[in-house]
């Protein structure tokens, strides 16, 4: 939905700008720094230069730059946090274990019972504070850009929920066991699995992991470019647009004031549903009904 | 996804993206990340955290069955005190009303033995002055028989001459009588 609202604002946009400003392709400090006109946000925000090892596997840039800092300050501060742990908490630790609690209490032990939960809890819970911290990057000053936003953290992290489940399944039920659950489901007419089967299969086998990256890549590109699309707007409204334009600047700075809180609701809730339907998939697995 | 796209392709100049199809580097760096975060979680911080909040529910859950004991302890001994108070009060109106019953038995005993004491004291009074009656009657048999003859001898010996005689010897045995009898009494 929100894609779509934004495809018609970026056509105006793109259509306004030059040929010459769009092929500046130096990304954020491009359109920071820059002030040749209007700079459109674009797809090629997530390929920004590389910082080493250009063209090898080994690229690393600007995002693998950020996703490091978070992923950094992220285990830094559990760490602190975690050594310093006593019994009667401090803020710090109380604050943590809230945290802690919520991912437990109203996730995973909400979705699969108190017993089943307990081998996944630890997984699932670092998996939460690792989206969380991520998806924040797109609002921190300095970093902007969601550590999610790239394709291929949110592809690992779904597939490492997808090989689990499934080891987990034919663990529990055997290979047959959990195809026959899985793609058979009991208590159907015989003809309907010519039409269930299929389906079936595209679920577990490929909708599943597919729609939880796609879904937290997309979130977070789409919030990504809102915000650009905002402040790109009101620094070309302040220091490049000529007379009653200038004010037009006001009401996209409080659109992206706006949509910088919008996007932290959206990081936090993006964490909530991937964990949500993880822990789904994983009792899921386990049921022994499907 | 066909928004995205239009978005590719909104990329009029250098290259374009596909933002659904990971860059081999992408998938290389998040896997070393992620993998690196799981590690620190699963193996050291979680469990970490994991262990304080399980010995804060061990010391809560102690604090808990203690003071539950605690109660119980309480509980049975306020049940051992009530039947403590309950065994003393009976046996305090047992104890009473065996004195009371005691006190009663005393009572008539100590009556039957005055009145069979008195009785006793009675029957020797009356005994003893039935004795001394006896005893009397006895000596006054025989000192009458004897004042009888006194009496008699000396009326013989002074030869009954005249009357004022006779008086005189009559008055005479009567003071002597009477003086015999102030005498032994």
């Amino acid at each position: 939905m929100r894609i779509l609202a934004l495809e018609g604002a970026l056509h105006a946009a793109v259509a306004q700008t030059s040929d010459d400003a769009s092929s500046d392709s130096s990304g954020f400090f491009g359109w920071l720094f820059g002030s040749d006109g209007f700079h459109a946000p674009s797809i090629s925000e997530f390929y920004p230069d590389a910082l080493a090892f250009a063209g090898t596997i080994f690229e690393f840039n600007r995002i693998e730059l950020v996703r490091v800092i978070a992923a950094f300050f992220m285990i830094l501060i559990f760490w602190l946090v975690a050594r310093s742990a006593k019994i009667v908490p401090g803020r710090g630790q109380a604050v943590v274990e809230m945290v802690l609690d919520f991912v437990r209490v109203q996730i995973v032990e909400e979705v699969m019972g108190k017993e089943r939960a307990k081998r996944f809890v630890p997984f699932l819970t670092t998996l939460f504070i690792a989206i969380v911290f991520f998806n924040m990057t797109g609002v921190i000053p300095f970093l902007n850009i969601a550590g999610t936003s790239l394709i291929g953290l949110p592809i690992i992290m779904a597939l490492w929920v997808y090989v689990m489940y499934l080891s987990v399944g034919i663990k529990k039920h055997g290979l047959g066991g959990y195809l026959k659950a899985n793609l058979f489901p009991p208590g159907v007419p015989k003809p309907i699995y010519l039409l269930l089967t299929p389906i079936e299969f595209l679920q577990v086998f490929i909708l599943r992991p597919a729609t939880l990256a796609l879904r937290l890549a997309a979130n977070m590109i789409a919030g990504h470019l809102l915000l650009v699309l905002c402040f790109a707007a009101t620094q070309y409204f302040f220091f490049e647009a000529t007379g009653a334009l200038k004010a037009a600047g006001v009401v996209s700075l409080a659109a992206g004031f706006g949509f910088t809180l919008f996007e932290i609701f959206v990081a936090l809730l993006q964490a909530y549903v991937f964990v949500m339907l993880s822990s789904v998939y994983l009792n899921m697995a386990l049921e022994e009904e499907h | 996804m066909l928004s995205l796209s239009t978005i590719v392709l909104a990329e009029s100049e250098g290259t374009t993206y596909n933002p659904i199809i990971p860059a081999p580097y992408d998938l290389l760096w998040s896997t070393v990340i992620f993998v690196v975060i799981v590690v620190a979680f699963v193996k050291f911080i979680l469990p970490k955290l994991q262990k304080v909040l399980d010995e804060r529910a061990e010391l809560i859950e102690g604090g808990i069955s203690k003071a539950e004991k605690a109660q119980a302890e309480a509980a049975a001994a306020l049940e051992e005190y009530t039947a403590q108070l309950t065994e003393a009060r009976a046996e305090a109106a047992r104890i009473r009303e065996d004195a009371r019953a005691e006190a009663t038995q005393i009572l008539s005993e100590s009556r039957d033995k005055a009145s069979v004491e008195a009785e006793r004291i009675a029957a020797t009074a009356q005994k003893q002055i039935e004795a001394e009656r006896q005893q009397a009657v006895v000596s006054l048999r025989t000192e009458v028989g004897s004042l009888a003859t006194e009496l008699a001898s000396k009326i013989v010996g002074e030869a009954l001459a005249d009357d004022a005689r006779q008086q005189r010897i009559v008055n005479g045995f009567l003071d002597d009588l009477e003086s015999t009898v102030k005498a032994e009494a």
